[in-house]
């Protein structure tokens, strides 16, 4: 019956947050809030904001709360009182303050991972009403400084990491090079109108990861497949203004990477090992420029490996011999049900495997989902302290002897790289693609 | 799209033309990539390596005489010259029909050609400055960042998005007081944005619309730098009416989307989504992609929606040259067919494409592919061919010709042929 | 006191019923109006087949992994609700009304079994509170109304319990036990108790999302 923390929170500083909540009146607020619930608050804000029983039932299901001792005000309906229901019963009577405490929960404490819709006994989607929080917090222009840096780069240059165009032609060049060195027919076909494949990427690899679309071309050189990679915008399936609340963003850059995909004829995307990518393609994106499912049909890199297996296009050559553990994306599992793909192709490539637990639909956020890990170094020290829980399940798997963490997402790397270092657990994370590369036959 | 200029003195005899002998590339080149071919049909080029490791384009079974490290982009310009970006020692620049230009730049790419035997022109970079180059010329100021080029249909234009103002990373408040233009002919808008987009040319060049951002909520359309009056949640690429110079865009307003023109909102109907719109080529009609509601998709012709409705997608919507009729690739539960006003061809594929109209409107060609082997289809019937790679059909200027380009074909496997027939004589 | 009485059990009942079902109706069919006019695209997600997949997993003791987790509340919760409608359905006192005001009748449950029932319902009641105060994440979640509503629920079957006994003041106690049944029926659409309505709804739109888009389990 308390309305209040039991512990005092710590304000965490940061310039997109405070500078941003400085431009804001009562009014303004007001009426910002007031317009957009109007707009869009529709059945699903009413029907899970009214439903909630109050039960605390869909506690267990956070790391944030299992990691933070129970701490009542991260568990999933306590985000959701915090930072919604004022919001709602008020009708967008609250303060600048308010909107800056909304917005690091929102944002921050939350990675939409939507674990608690499989603990709520009514599936009440939390991540949907964080998500609403979101998109009122970009629309009073109350947005932590890094993920809101990395929504322009997507409104500026069509991709995360203000890759240029030269850039990005001139990386597939080098990539290609270096990849030739081994197989010395290798080609990473660009602008081939026609193939069948498109194969897209999220704006980290060319940037940071290269080594992965070298690694990607091998596969699909080996593999014979017939592919292709746009030589314009378009090519980046990421998409962080999905999770700034900026839908109109969303809706602009699926288009192009859609329109891509249809100017190029090809028949359905690849994509590489991207969780949020897929979320944006398979079910957001998608939906916010009216299509049901993607309109190009998009398979995700496990799937894809999984094919090529199964068809024995790939084979592999020496099984892949340290043990390993998976990692079970949100995204792509709980969002995508790809966990039994992913067991075959690890099943297929490695000698040794250890389950961690809980695992497939229950297995544990990374802690940097849903855009936490691009709100930037502000947060790291909540995140990984949020991830308590996870330390403690991968502990648990590298004492059965897992040695390897697969985790066939970008944010999982970067999450379960800082929770590896913080807790100093003996692991090394590694793609699916990584391990896939290492155990095929290459001369095929 | 780029036309081609004198198409009355191709080769419009009737018959077939055996091009090249593709076996024999093959058996010639260990490296062989995808061909191209003219738009008159009588060429067929490939980037190939040599013996020597390096790589060059294989023209009808020649070699261009410039060997380089790397070459890609090969395309054909309107007036059937091939040309590709060629790079020798790091340094790049573009090859037209074997000739590189002299200057070579850190990078090019973006290959744009102006309609008939108009410039070539591409986007460059040197020494971290990006212009557009036509013909060898580039723009006389160099930019920080640029994206997006187009061009206008004569080639005699070309406009980029650049940035005008410089920020630091991570400077979120200095991004959003604008930081980006419009650089026409390199010569910048005087206003800046916080974001350009889409962009279209008038027909002869003079003007350009765009969308933009005016902050990170209101979206609008600016012409010749001028922003409209009204901003909207969001909008698409604007174009021109051809007829009268007005400027028309999709724009989202309160109940979905609609068609604006210059500023105002100009259709009454409200859709789910508004993708893409075209004007005939007399400006008296307006065709658009649009949902009219979710997850079903039609085309909507000055506002009038075609009865039938596709669950997967449309795309390529033409007009007839004389905008009575609207053709498109659609897709419905997942096999492509193409329509015409709202009927649709009885037939399914795995990929179709852009529908090509006679000169005289009255017939539609179309290729097509099931099952990795291309087809060409006329007025709804596929002819008596089959290809392992074709090209678009093109119908003779008078419109009682038609010639198709296509690889392999029902006899020897593996050369390319240009056949020219008689509409009254199509191999149905 | 008699006139009283029989404004309970006859306008008063019926008004109770009617707002109710009334009630009902209008909140299911204000959130399909919703629905429809902002939230068109869930009505294209919806799959039977896995609505009803998660519905019933739901509606299974034990079967979701959370339910198994917290075996206490799940098996009071299950009998809570179960008796919940038993009771009211099924009480033999319960079924003299229903046949003398509509002349339909069916099996009833022997009294003493209803009785265990009742209690059980008051005993359910008890540990929700409990729970909230002694569970810090329910605690921290619990607002004043969570507990009137707890008391709402509690209140016709205390009273009705009272009176069946007939204990000391039961002519009193009939009076609060209808009133408060009658009260209780009308809060149920316009409180959180109308998660009665919703939770087929939200279930069957998560477990559509869940099996048809995302092809995962949602239990
Ligand atoms: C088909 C009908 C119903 C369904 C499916 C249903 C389902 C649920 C569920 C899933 C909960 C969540 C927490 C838990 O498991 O206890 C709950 C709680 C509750 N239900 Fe129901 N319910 C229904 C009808 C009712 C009715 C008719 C009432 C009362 C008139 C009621 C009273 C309650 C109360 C008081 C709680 C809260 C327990 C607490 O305070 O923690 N339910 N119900
Ligand atoms: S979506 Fe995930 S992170 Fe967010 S409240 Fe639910 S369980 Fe916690
Ligand atoms: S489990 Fe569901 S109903 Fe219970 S508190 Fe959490 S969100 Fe609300």
């Amino acid at each position: 019956m308390t309305h209040r923390p039991e512990q005092p929170y710590e304000i965490i500083s940061d310039i997109g947050v405070e500078k941003g909540a400085e431009k804001l009146t009562p009014e303004r607020i007001r009426e910002v809030i007031r317009r957009y619930l109007e707009e869009e608050g529709g059945a699903r804000l009413r029907v899970y904001a009214d439903t909630c029983v109050h039960c605390g039932l869909c506690s267990d299901a956070c790391h944030f709360f299992l990691s933070n001792d129970r701490e009542p005000r991260f568990s999933p309906a306590g985000k959701v009182k915090q930072a919604l229901l004022p919001i709602l019963r008020k009708k967008g009577d609250v303060s600048a303050d308010f909107i800056k405490r909304a917005t690091e929960i929102a944002f921050t404490e939350c990675n939409l991972c939507r674990r608690c819709v499989m603990y709520c006994p009514f599936g009440i989607d939390v991540a949907y009403l964080m998500l609403f929080v979101r998109r009122l917090s970009h629309k009073l222009g109350v947005v932590p400084q890094y993920i809101q840096d990395t929504a322009h780069s997507h409104a500026a240059t069509m991709n995360q990491m203000w890759v240029r165009e030269d850039e990005w032609i001139d990386t597939l060049h080098w990539q290609e090079e270096e990849a030739r060195e081994e197989i010395p027919n290798l080609r990473i076909p660009l602008e081939k109108e026609g193939a069948e494949i498109f194969y897209s990427v999220i704006g980290p690899e060319p940037k940071f990861r290269a080594q992965l679309i070298y690694q990607a071309a091998v596969i699909m050189n080996v593999a014979g497949q017939d592919w292709t990679m746009p030589a314009t915008p378009g090519w980046d399936n990421s998409d962080m203004c999905m999770y700034t609340g900026d839908e109109e963003m969303v809706a602009r850059l699926k288009k192009k990477h859609f329109e891509t995909a249809m100017r190029l004829k090809t028949k359905r995307i690849v994509m590489g090992e991207c969780g949020h990518a897929f979320r944006s393609v398979h079910d957001v994106g998608n939906r916010f420029l009216g299509w049901k499912m993607a309109p190009v049909p998009v398979t995700h890199a496990i799937e894809f490996y999984s094919e090529l297996f199964q068809s024995r296009k790939l084979r592999v050559k020496r099984k892949y011999d340290i043990p390993v553990t998976l990692h079970d994306p949100c995204n792509v599992v709980r969002g995508g049900g790809l966990h039994e793909l992913a067991r075959y192709v690890i099943h297929e490539t490695c000698s040794r495997f250890v389950e961690m637990h809980p695992n497939r639909e229950h297995n544990y956020c990374c802690g940097a989902g849903g855009g936490v890990i691009n709100c930037g170094p502000p947060y790291t020290h909540k995140r990984v302290v949020g991830s308590r829980v996870k330390a403690e399940q991968l502990a648990e798997a590298a004492a059965k002897g897992a040695r390897v963490v697969i985790a066939p997402c970008h944010n999982c790397h970067g999450g379960l790289e800082d929770i590896i270092k913080h807790y100093g657990l003996d692991l090394e994370v590694k793609f699916l693609g990584d391990i896939v590369y290492a155990s095929i036959d290459k001369e095929g | 799209m780029a036309t081609s200029g004198d198409m009355s003195h191709w080769d419009w005899n009737i018959g077939k033309k055996v091009i090249a002998d593709l076996h024999q590339w093959r058996k010639s080149f260990e490296w062989l990539e995808e061909p191209y071919v003219s738009p008159d049909g009588e060429t067929i080029a490939a980037v190939v390596r040599t013996k020597d490791g390096m790589f060059s384009v294989c023209v009808n079974g020649d070699l261009w005489e410039t060997r380089s490290d790397k070459i890609w982009s090969l395309r054909f310009s309107p007036d059937n010259r091939p040309a590709a970006f060629v790079s020798n020692q790091g340094l790049w620049t573009i090859a037209v029909g074997g000739r590189p230009w002299l200057n070579t730049y850190e990078f090019v790419w973006d290959l744009h050609f102006g309609e008939g035997g108009g410039p070539v022109i591409v986007a460059a970079v040197n020494k971290g400055r990006y212009v557009a180059v036509s013909d060898g010329v580039p723009w006389s100021q160099g930019y920080s960042f640029m994206t997006g080029l187009v061009v206008s249909d004569d080639g005699g234009h070309s406009a980029a998005v650049v940035q005008s103002a410089a920020f630091n990373p991570g400077d979120i408040f200095a991004f959003q007081k604008g930081c980006y233009t419009v650089a026409v002919d390199g010569r910048p808008w005087d206003r800046s944005f916080v974001n350009v987009w889409e962009m279209s040319f008038n027909p002869d060049g003079t003007r350009l619309a765009a969308e933009v951002r005016t902050t990170l909520y209101d979206y609008t359309i600016a012409v010749d730098g001028r922003p409209w009056d009204r901003s909207f949640s969001s909008v698409w690429q604007p174009k021109f009416n051809p007829a009268d110079g007005s400027v028309t865009a999709p724009v989202k307003v309160k109940g979905g989307w609609t068609l604006a023109r210059d500023g105002e909102v100009f259709w009454d109907q409200r859709f789910c989504q508004l993708l893409h719109h075209y004007h005939s080529p007399d400006g008296s009609a307006v065709a658009a992609i649009v949902a009219p509601e979710f997850a079903r998709w039609s085309v909507a012709v000055n506002g009038l929606l075609w009865p039938k409705t596709f669950n997967h997608l449309i795309t390529d919507l033409t007009f007839s040259p004389d905008g009575k009729h609207v053709a498109c690739a659609a897709r419905k539960d997942g096999r492509w067919t193409i329509a015409v006003d709202g009927l649709c061809w009885d037939l399914a594929f795995d990929m179709a494409w852009t529908p090509v109209f006679s000169p005289d409107s009255c017939h539609v060609a179309a290729k097509v592919e099931k099952a990795g082997r291309f087809f060409i289809l006329v007025d709804g019937r596929p002819l008596k061919l089959e290809f392992a790679g074709a090209w678009n059909p093109v119908f003779s200027p008078d419109g009682c010709k038609l010639m198709i380009r296509g690889i392999g074909g029902s006899e020897k496997e593996l050369s390319y042929c240009r056949y020219v027939f008689d509409m009254s004589g199509l191999p149905v | 006191m008699h006139a009283v009485f029989n404004f309970v059990r006859g306008p008063m009942a019926g008004i109770a019923f009617a707002v109710f079902i009334i009630g009902c109706l209008y909140q299911m069919a204000s959130m399909w109006r919703l629905a429809r006019k902002k939230d068109a695209v869930v009505f294209h997600y919806f799959s039977l087949f896995y609505a009803l997949r998660s519905i019933i997993h739901w509606m299974v003791p034990f079967a979701a992994l959370n339910m198994r987790r917290h075996p206490v509340m799940t098996g009071v919760t299950f009998v809570f609700h179960l008796c919940l409608f038993a009771v009211p359905f099924f009480l033999s006192s319960h079924a003299i009304l229903f046949k003398e005001s509509w002349d339909v009748s069916w099996a009833w449950l022997p009294d003493g079994i209803a009785d265990i029932m009742t209690l059980a319902v008051m005993g359910a009641c008890l540990f929700f509170l409990g729970r909230r105060i002694f569970l810090r994440e329910v605690r921290y979640l619990t607002t004043v109304s969570d507990v009137l509503i707890l008391f709402c629920v509690a209140l016709p079957f205390f009273s009705g319990f009272w009176a069946g006994q007939q204990w000391p003041g039961f002519p009193v106690m009939t009076l609060v036990h209808m009133i408060s049944g009658e009260i209780l029926l009308m809060l149920i659409p316009f409180t959180r108790l109308r998660h009665m309505l919703f939770f087929p709804v939200i279930r069957g739109y998560m477990g559509s999302e869940f099996g048809a888009v995302r092809r995962a389990r949602d239990w």
